[in-house]
């Protein structure tokens, strides 16, 4: 198992250094500041969104549904976008990205509580139910976002554009100091309960028996879901499928279901697949597609997949 | 001491439960017994906090369920669930090793390693340590399940139908198991049973219950009588008695 884990750890060391140095045509000087600033968003971008993806599947006890998937991310958009235009028609002279990303993120750890933290229990054992009301919540967030957009001035808008569309090459790097503190403390808390979330994985009645009520645990976890979320949609966008490619894969890679080998590998597969997928597409075969298509295709597919596996089971 | 004072419960305006009052002693196998649904699974999940106390209080020891802490708790009690969760993708020795959870959370010892070898030892499922669950019998899962508990180790373990699944060698080996570690290590059992026989010869104590009532209670020759077999389980098995214990012809 370590040794899995140090070969992907070398083998994200080498998409990075590639990444940072491939193709290189300005001094480097620029290059580097310039390349290391999007480097670090996407390894943050990572880490988030597999360790979300990751305790999210642990509280629903299944290996489909995602914090994307049930909305959390459109339901960020419709946040930001509605604390903007808030902040808009307040008429403050300069909207600071760093503010409206805060009330936004605490927004939807609140919303996040209310909307989820029943819902994830009554109904988790309804596989269909939960997805039909991730699909029908995330568009209802998606489409009052467009509402609130068409009627946003221009400024105010691009405040929110970075965040509405998934694009892995617009970075929203005045977040990334910020984003980068949070994401380590939230990430440093996971970790702290990786054995608690391995007796939450057997079950709620295990869990109880073994002394860890789960009810204290879900409700943290959904806390630190939901900042994750807003940190990778306020850097890159809401990246419907990359959490469930990246966590299926360290699954299948690790063949265990230990938090403490699923969390780190998660986040190896998750840097590898954005950093070498960005490597891939922007200089080697210099496409015009983005990443975040591919990404979800292929994620699409999987999800495809376990949910007719999962239905039929 | 387990002690149950006027628990009720109901689900949904019906009634589960009605004024409990039992007081189940330190030591000794108490078989539970009683017609389907009479309300065996819900006591054995209020007195392990599975499901929240509506109305009454459970002690044991000193510790009040609902109040006490969850974690100390779980060293003290234990319990097999009638149908328990059922984590498919681990091996038998690590659904065992959770058993030391609430001691360790997280950092097993060696001496947490050792106790979890002698519960696998104990149910006799070496050879099947390291196989995943999801590859296992019914008997050969539950038998892990038991084993799990084993090595939590607590003075005090509700097992609800543990003998289903197990063929007849199991059954036995089990209940002689349960009779050692209650009389050797002075263990507190609690055990649901649908067979009476095995209540009868290895239990010290039985509680039978009906409609959510406690029906009788009291050590197996003063319960499992004629009027038992008529009054609780509505039907009309004959009784016969071999070497001062009786048995159900069924
Ligand atoms: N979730 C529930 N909703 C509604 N009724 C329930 C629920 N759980 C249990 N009951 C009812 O409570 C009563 C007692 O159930 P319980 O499982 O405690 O019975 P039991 O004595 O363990 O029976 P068995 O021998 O079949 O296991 C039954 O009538 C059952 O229908
Ligand atoms: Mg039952």
């Amino acid at each position: 198992m370590a040794r899995r884990l140090w070969l992907l750890v070398a083998l994200l060391g080498l998409c990075c250094m590639l990444y940072m140095t491939w193709g290189a045509r300005a001094p480097w000087g620029f290059v580097l500041p310039f390349r290391g600033t999007k480097l670090a968003a996407l390894l943050l971008v990572g880490v988030s969104v597999s360790t979300a993806t990751l305790m999210f599947q642990t509280i629903t006890q299944n290996r489909i549904l995602t914090p994307s998937i049930m909305g959390f991310d459109a339901l960020y958009v419709f946040l930001l976008t509605s604390a903007v235009f808030a902040f808009g028609g307040m008429n403050f002279v300069q909207v600071q990205p760093q503010i409206t990303f805060l009330v936004a993120a605490v927004a939807l750890t609140c919303a996040s509580l209310l909307l989820f933290s029943t819902m994830l229990i009554t109904a988790r054992s309804d596989l269909l139910r939960m997805v039909l009301t991730g699909i029908i919540f995330g568009a209802l967030c998606r489409s009052l976002t467009s509402f609130l957009q068409r009627m946003m001035d221009p400024n105010e808008f691009a405040v929110v554009q970075v965040a509405s569309f998934a694009r892995f090459t617009q970075i929203e790097t005045d977040l990334l100091a910020l984003a980068a503190v949070i994401t380590s403390f939230v990430f440093a808390r996971a970790w702290q309960l990786r054995h608690r979330l391995d007796v939450l994985a057997l079950g709620r009645g295990t869990a109880i028996t073994l002394g860890e009520p789960p009810r204290r645990l879900e409700l943290e976890v959904l806390i630190l879901i939901a900042i994750l979320v807003s940190v990778s949609t306020a850097l890159v966008g809401p990246v419907a499928f990359l959490g469930l490619l990246v966590v299926s894969i360290a699954r299948l890679i690790t063949r265990t279901e230990t938090h403490r080998y699923l969390f780190p590998s998660a986040a190896l597969i998750a840097g590898v697949t954005l950093v070498g997928g960005q490597l891939l597409m922007e200089r080697v075969f210099q496409l015009t597609t983005p990443l975040s298509v591919v990404i979800d295709l292929v994620g699409g597919l999987v999800f495809l997949m376990l949910l007719l596996k999962g239905l039929r089971r | 001491m387990i002690k149950i004072e006027n628990l009720s419960h109901q689900i949904g305006g019906k009634p589960i439960l009605s004024g409990i009052n039992a007081d189940i002693p330190r030591a000794g196998i108490t078989a539970l017994i009683g017609p389907n649904g009479a309300g065996k699974s819900t006591l054995l999940s209020l007195i392990a906090r599975l499901e929240r106390i509506q109305l009454g209080t459970v002690h044991v020891d000193d510790l009040q369920i609902g109040q006490c802490s969850d974690r100390e708790l779980a060293q003290r009690l234990s319990i097999l669930p009638q149908m328990p969760d059922q984590p498919l993708r681990l091996t038998v020795r690590e659904l065992v090793n959770f058993g030391r959870h609430p001691y360790h959370a997280g950092r097993p010892s060696a001496a947490d390693h050792a106790k979890v070898k002698e519960a696998i030892e104990v149910l006799g499922i070496e050879d099947l340590a390291d196989r995943s669950l999801e590859t296992l019998s019914g008997g050969q899962r539950q038998r892990a399940q038991i084993a799990m508990i084993f090595a939590q180790d607590t003075t005090y373990m509700l097992l609800d139908e543990p003998l289903n699944n197990l063929d007849l060698a199991g059954s036995r080996t089990l209940m002689r198991i349960l009779r050692r570690v209650s009389d050797d290590h002075g263990k507190t059992i609690v055990i649901v049973v649908h067979d009476i026989n095995i209540a009868s010869r290895y239990a010290d104590r039985v509680v039978a219950m009906k409609g959510g009532r406690i029906a009788r209670q009291g050590s197996p020759i003063e319960v499992i009588d004629a009027a038992l077999i008529r009054d609780v389980f509505e039907t009309d098995a004959e009784l016969i008695e071999i070497d001062g214990g009786r048995i159900v012809l069924s």
